[in-house]
């Protein structure tokens, strides 16, 4: 098989003063016609940068300093700014992880696709639109969506959108940079099997970048890893999945979570944590009077001691809003929260503030969950000294407590910024334990990290609740990381419980449909059996 | 910090800006030990051209100092737009927090007397509220500053809108926080950025508003300020140009100083800047 695009020893340079010289270094692969590549890696590997590079579209300050990029046998990186844009869209097109950034908001899907054909054919817009409509039909989309706009769709939908456009010329090569990773399970399991059946269709050849193994071994048909701005290792995606030569390979392979194994129910005991009948819905104001639209509907839940409770579910499913009622951070419309025999839905204000102190959360985001103009010990302290401790001992209290998390003391006057994203879930795991709760909520603490630091924050929230005997009630929509560290799991859907069960036991022999659905869409799912 | 003073000083405007507002202050601070005779006192004949009888900007229509007129003048509008916009960003700080952070009835409460501010002729309302109270520096201050507040209460209620969603916040207020912490420590640092920017630009705006106050004649009637200079020399304004240009560049350059610090601090401390 001859090669459609042969990258050969290109190095992009980064500018002077990074942490490193080169973004990409020496890098070599061939994309061979008629064929899927994976580019797998973690944040920083360079995966992008070496995409943008051969789209030529690489940002601002970073230029390719040596080695060659072949495309049909002509060098890229030799042609003009006029040739690119021949290049582009034409031969080499590409699709992004946020769609919405990448439609323009105001005019309508099909102006947007046929403005691309008639920019490098010359046809006419009625031509062009049914060439759109067509499309689009082959996307799985309705026609009359031509006429709506990005705002109106789903994320699947607007992906679709994005691939019928990259399309639209028949390019031969199909970059995509991490094109399902802002999509729900199922909806991404939908965009993977579209583009495997493109590809097959058109035979054109595919460059798809990814963190998840379970996404290459769902597509790929050859696999490159890289770190640092190199390639590690590359090979055809059976051997690389199956028996990694490179430390580094089988360490990402190694961490990512495995369905079976989950840690086994406990003896059930009273509970710590009750929930009962919890609704809520959000009522949005409209020039026609008022719509409320149910986020949580009559919800209900046990939690004991030294427990972890997975609740799973796709955006939307209300698993979010749950916890935020629980601890009162938005009020329930109905419902009780009993905890340790108190009802926290209908607690005073005074009473409440006794109460939360007791139940502690880890929040997503690692970015925004920590304020930036505070120190760590500023942010870590900030319990004890609200609830009237002294500074001093608090911080004594801290410098123990980053230890326990895996952080050194000397974190503690310095800033948020100089952490890593996993170091920063460290240090608000670390705020919240610092209360010494009884209970700890996790919303999603592990979905914005890279595969290797998920599985070591996971590992650390799994001791620590064995450690301080915590009821954790763990929220995420990836039933891969729910597996691995919770007792039992409660599914979610439009604000319902579906399903609730023990982990082994609800993933192995589930009870309803939509649950079958989201095991089935688990990308990777038959390699991770395996 | 050195990061940000290396980004602050990095554009010529700002460094011009900032040299020449410094020497303007201490020309304010300065003219009570330079002229202790004070602006009043008449020196010579009536409107002298600069360089003669050793004025070096003349004499005004009453054979009074340019000089002096002037650097007493600094003293006026440098005091007057600082206290009018340390004022106003008080009141504007302190409503616009509340109504973003606690959102709801009480932010319809106050956007609604924040517009009441914004729909009356601002200029109008400062001319009938400083005749009312009798035309004096702390009349016009508390004018100034009762005309302005409801841009900074506007942006600052943006900010808080944006923050108090923030996962931080929301941290704060899981770990037993009191609102006033929360609104004060957690969330004000990080609107300062355009709250600093807004004050800048307005300093210059107050000392234009007071400017056009005194030449209206309702300024403070024992101060010498630039406007009342240029409202005092109207009438020789064909015969004598610089009774009248003089003041008016001082007060120019004097906005364009803060107007170049403001874009620069704007420049500094936008986040789109900080990559």
């Amino acid at each position: 098989m001859s090669a459609l695009v042969s990258i050969e020893g290109l190095s992009v340079a980064l500018p002077p003063g990074a942490d490193r010289r080169f973004a990409v270094e020496d890098v070599s692969l061939q994309v061979g016609a008629d064929q899927i590549v994976c580019i797998v890696g973690e944040s920083g590997s360079g995966k992008s940068v070496a995409a943008h590079a051969l789209m030529g579209l690489l940002p601002r300050g970073l230029a390719a300093v040596s080695g060659r990029i072949l495309f049909q046998g002509r060098d890229l990186l030799a042609q003009s700014a006029q040739d690119w844009r021949q290049t582009r869209g034409a031969d080499i097109a590409m699709i992004f992880q946020d769609p919405m950034a990448a439609l323009n908001p105001v005019m309508p899907i099909g102006r947007q696709i046929t403005e691309q054909i008639r920019a490098h054919r010359s046809i006419g817009e009625g031509a062009a639109l049914a060439e759109a409509g067509v499309l689009l039909a082959q996307m799985g989309l309705a026609p009359q969506l031509l006429r709506a706009f990005a705002h109106q769709l789903s994320g699947g939908q607007r992906q679709r959108v994005m691939i019928a456009m990259a399309l639209s010329l028949s390019p031969r090569l199909l970059i995509a940079d991490e094109p399902t990773t802002a999509l729900d399970v199922t909806t991404q399991a939908q965009i993977l099997a579209l583009v495997k059946k493109v590809q097959a269709e058109r035979q054109m050849s595919v460059l798809f970048i990814t963190h998840d193994f379970g996404v290459v071994s769902d597509i790929a048909d050859h696999v490159a890893v890289m770190r640092e701005g190199r390639i590690v290792e590359s090979g055809p995606a059976a051997v690389v999945l199956d028996s990694p030569r490179d430390a580094y390979t089988r360490a990402l392979i190694a961490a990512v979570p495995r369905l079976s194994g989950s840690p086994a129910p406990l003896a059930p005991q009273k509970p710590l944590l009750a929930v009962a009948g919890l609704s809520k819905s959000y009522r949005s104001g409209g020039f026609f009077g008022r719509r409320a639209t149910p986020a949580l509907d009559r919800v209900s839940l046990t939690l004991q001691r030294g427990e972890t409770l997975g609740v799973v579910g796709e955006s939307g499913s209300g698993k979010s809003t749950l916890a935020r009622c629980i601890i009162r951070l938005v009020d329930s419309d109905a419902g009780e929260v009993l905890f340790d025999g108190a009802d926290l839905a209908r607690m005073g204000p005074r009473g409440l503030r006794a109460q939360r102190r007791r139940i502690q959360m880890v929040f997503q985001d690692p970015f925004s969950s920590l304020n930036p103009r505070h120190t760590v010990g500023e942010i870590v302290t900030a319990g004890p000294r609200a609830h009237g401790e002294p500074g001093d001992a608090a911080l004594a209290q801290a410098a123990e407590m980053l230890r326990l998390v895996g952080l050194d003391a000397a974190a503690l006057s310095r800033y948020p910024h100089e952490f890593s994203g996993g170091q920063r879930q460290r240090i608000g795991l670390a705020r919240a334990l610092m209360l010494r709760p009884d209970v700890l909520i996790a919303d999603e603490p592990v979905s914005a990290l890279d595969v290797t630091v998920q599985a070591q924050v996971l590992d650390l929230l799994d001791q620590v609740r064995r450690k301080m005997n915590l009821a954790m009630l763990f929220i995420t929509h990836d039933m891969r990381v729910a597996a691995r560290i919770c007792h039992r799991v409660m599914v979610m859907r439009h604000g319902r419980v579906v399903e609730e069960g023990p982990t082994a036991t609800l993933f192995a022999a589930p009870k309803s449909d939509y649950t079958g659905q989201l095991l089935a869409a688990i990308p990777g799912r038959t390699w991770l059996e395996a | 910090m050195r990061d940000f003073m290396t980004r602050f000083l990095a554009r010529p405007q700002t460094l011009i800006g900032l040299c020449v507002f410094i020497a303007i202050v201490a020309v304010a601070l300065a003219a009570p030990l330079l002229f202790p005779k004070g602006p009043f006192t008449i020196v010579g004949m009536p409107l002298l051209a600069p360089g003669s009888a050793g004025l070096a900007a003349g004499s005004d229509v009453l054979g009074r100092s340019m000089v002096v007129g002037l650097a007493y003048g600094a003293r006026v509008s440098l005091l007057v737009g600082i206290s009018s916009t340390c004022c106003a960003v008080g009141i504007g700080v302190l409503l616009g927090a509340v109504a973003g952070y606690y959102g709801g009835v009480v932010d319809d409460l106050l956007m609604r007397l924040t517009e009441f501010f914004q729909i009356i002729p601002a200029f109008v309302l400062l001319m009938v509220l400083v005749a009312f109270l009798q035309p004096s520096l702390f009349s016009t201050v508390i004018g100034i500053a009762l005309i302005t507040w409801p841009q900074v209460a506007r942006v600052v209620r943006g900010e808080f809108l944006a923050l108090r969603n923030r996962e931080f916040v929301q941290a704060a207020r899981l770990l037993g926080e009191s609102d006033l912490h929360i609104i004060f420590r957690e969330i004000l640092p990080n609107a300062l950025p355009p709250i600093v920017v807004v004050g800048s630009m307005m300093v210059g705006s107050a000392i234009l508003t007071e400017s056009a106050l005194a030449f209206l004649g309702l300024g403070d009637p024992g101060l010498m300020s630039w406007g009342s200079m240029i409202g005092a020399s109207r009438s020789a304004m064909w015969v004598a140009w610089w009774t009248t240009v003089l003041p008016g560049l001082a007060i120019m350059v004097t906005v364009l100083a803060l107007n170049f610090i403001g874009d620069g601090l704007n420049e500094a401390l936008s986040p789109r800047r900080r990559q």
